[in-house]
């Protein structure tokens, strides 16, 4: 897991590097929102001239998420109040995955600390070393990195296509980002195609409802 | 400057639901609604930015190397291959075709 999130990472700071981010702000991303997929949908967006807050809208959309991680962590492991600021930059996908899987508190604790700590450093540094190597590998584009991206998405979807109303949902959110993206401002697209979570959901519990 | 703007908000926002998650009365969160949205909300954003970043070029719709390099990625992905690898491929076909193509 560490070899994947150091590569995304890299791919992280070489892709915002090509949306144009100075390196400062890309390690900013990484230091302060430490959440990869968010992070690569607003350099993307920006990259594609969207507004800052349509990319920061999309963006936050994505980090949702992780406040239903912290609802089943905060119930493992039983944090201390004071604890929780400190705690809460590190409930991300892989911490919480690795928590979750510990048979008792005391490993979740430490599991989730571990994890946490050592991603978050990892994390940093890649997207460091990815905007240095920017500079020297020119148009990230030639290599196939704006690639990166799209192949990241897809391979944190892949997995949670499990039943037919999750496989909806994908399937009604590309056409709608698609045909939004002539029409609407960079970024807003991306919200418009999110609308098909609630659709599906109103569809499938109104099918329920008839039965 | 409006880039900075757009990495103060969403690292606000981000941090701000993490918080709020460890914090919360499970009350309101473990509503099946609730619940339901929001395993429902990252499937429709991950598949539209997947599609998004594949196809789109500033607001047009293109059809180049990365939709290649998407095609070998989902291939990886059904034979089951490590997250790594699956972004390898996707980087290493976009950029082969490229430079074959030129």
């Amino acid at each position: 897991m560490g070899v994947a999130v150091g590569l995304s990472g890299f791919a992280f700071g070489v892709t915002a590097a090509g949306a144009g981010l100075s390196l400062l702000q890309s390690c900013a991303l990484s230091l302060l929102v430490f959440t990869g997929a968010s992070q690569f949908a607003l350099v993307g967006a920006l990259g594609a001239g969207g507004s800052p807050l349509a990319a920061a809208a999309g963006a936050f959309f994505l980090g949702v998420r992780n406040a239903f991680y912290g609802l089943r962590l905060s119930g493992l492991l039983r944090l201390p109040r004071a604890v929780r600021p400190f705690a809460a930059q590190w409930v991300i996908d892989e911490t919480s995955a690795v928590a979750l899987a510990q048979p008792d508190r005391a490993s979740a604790r430490l599991g989730f600390t571990v994890t946490g700590a050592s991603l978050y450093v990892l994390w940093n540094l890649t997207t460091f070393l990815g905007g240095l190597g920017a500079a020297a590998l020119g148009d990230p584009a030639d290599w196939g990195l704006d690639a990166a991206g799209p192949a990241v998405f897809l391979a944190l979807l892949a997995p949670m296509l499990r039943g037919r109303r999750e496989r909806a949902t994908a399937a009604l959110a590309v056409p709608l980002a698609l045909v939004c993206l002539p029409l609407l401002p960079a970024g807003v697209p991306v919200l418009v195609a999110a609308l098909a979570a609630p659709l599906v959901l109103a569809v499938t519990r109104r099918k329920e409802a008839d039965r | 400057m409006s880039t900075w703007i757009a990495v103060g908000v969403t690292a606000l926002g981000c941090y701000g639901v993490k918080l709020l998650g460890l914090s919360v009365p499970a009350g309101f969160l473990e509503r099946p609604v609730v619940r339901r949205l929001a395993a429902l909300l990252p499937i429709a954003l991950l598949a539209a930015l997947t599609a998004l970043q594949a196809f789109g070029d500033g607001r047009a719709l293109v059809l180049d190397a990365r939709a290649a390099g998407l095609a070998a990625a989902g291939v990886a992905l059904l034979l089951r291959a490590p997250f790594l690898l699956v972004v390898a491929v996707a980087v290493v076909v976009t950029g082969g075709l490229r430079a074959v193509t030129g």
